[in-house]
């Protein structure tokens, strides 16, 4: 397994569209692999986008199981993941390892349900909350060229509302 | 050599103020660092680092024409600039309620003992003239955790202040 080099903000690169993945091989298998030790290499980083090393290829990993007290599936790899349902919204703080030293508040979907191949071409659907849910539409941002720079809302003003 | 400044300017809050301000250092050949402005009551308050290469009163006499046409005192000190070392704050707490003398002393006392470094306070007064209401957001970093903050926020809920603490989870992905 490698790390791979991330690309930080403002390079363009983080703003080009992925593409979906058609071939399930080993390659692939590999490169999940080393996406996965770059995104554990990160400090604190819950997910990571292929977008974000610069291989324009619709995959994404997201695994805060590290985070206490929060529910989750582990592990995650995204294929050609899509948001087929979406409810409810958050105000949570983000932060990307392609922008260091910098964190802002962005509104996420609460829930969200989402269909994906796994590294092997197989179907999966997972119904995600909360922080992962987060970090799931986080990284699906990127594939389309997103970074939550570009979905901030203001730091002073917003509403941390009571956990109900 | 490039020196680091905090530069204050404080006045009655008019349109353009921000404009004339960043115009005169641009044109001076400073560079701009972090800032936070914003209007406070009827007053319009900027706190802005400013990177020059000079000493702190050529920096202040380039300010000198739009500060006097514009109404403002200006103050500036020769700083540390310290930038690219964020802080990531875990912890919000909102506080409201009827504005009497001794709040914020009261408040920020307990949590600066219960371990909180402040990195970021903003209030305002509202309501009426007759009936003020005091709100209050701060954000910072829970140095001994969550808990002992909780703890000593019960002793002013206690004490019918509204406080709510609310932990802040950053998502780095």
């Amino acid at each position: 397994m490698a790390v791979l080099k991330i690309l930080v903000y403002p390079d363009p690169r983080l703003a080009r569209v992925s593409q979906a993945v058609t071939v399930f091989d080993k390659e692939l298998c590999k490169f999940v692999d080393d996406l996965e030790a770059t995104m554990r290499a990160g400090p604190g980083g819950v997910g990571i986008a292929a977008s974000q090393v610069d291989v324009l290829q619709r995959i994404v990993i997201v695994d805060v199981s590290s985070k206490p007290k929060i529910s989750s599936h582990g592990r995650l790899v995204l294929v050609n993941p899509q948001i087929v349902v979406s409810e409810g919204s958050l105000v949570g703080r983000e932060g990307c390892m392609s922008v260091p030293d910098y964190t802002g508040n962005v509104v996420r979907a609460r829930t969200i349900q989402v269909v994906a191949q796994d590294e092997f071409g197989e179907r999966q659907e997972y119904l995600c909350e909360g922080y992962e849910a987060r970090a799931v539409q986080h990284e699906i941002d990127h594939l389309d060229g997103l970074l939550f720079l570009d979905r901030l809302v203001s730091r002073r003003r917003d509403l941390f509302r009571r956990k109900t | 050599m490039k020196k680091w400044f905090m530069v204050t300017v404080v006045g009655k809050d008019r349109p353009g103020i921000v404009a004339h301000i960043s115009e005169a250092l641009y044109q001076g050949g400073c560079q701009l660092g972090e800032a936070s402005m914003m209007r406070l009551g009827g007053n319009f308050s900027i706190m802005l680092m400013v990177e020059h290469d000079a000493e702190a009163k050529t920096l202040g006499e380039l300010l000198k024409a739009p500060a006097d046409a514009l109404g403002l005192q200006l103050h500036v000190d020769e700083i540390e600039a310290h930038l690219h070392e964020h802080l990531i704050p875990d912890v919000s707490v909102m506080v409201h309620g009827a504005d009497r003398p001794g709040i914020v002393a009261q408040v920020t006392q307990v949590l600066a003992e219960a371990g909180l470094n402040i990195l970021d306070l903003e209030s305002d007064v509202a309501g009426t003239e007759q009936e003020p209401i005091y709100i209050m957001h701060v954000e910072g970093v829970a140095a001994e955790g969550i808990e002992p903050l909780e703890l000593a926020l019960d002793s002013l809920v206690a004490e019918g202040i509204e406080v709510r603490l609310t932990p802040i989870d950053t998502m780095i992905a």
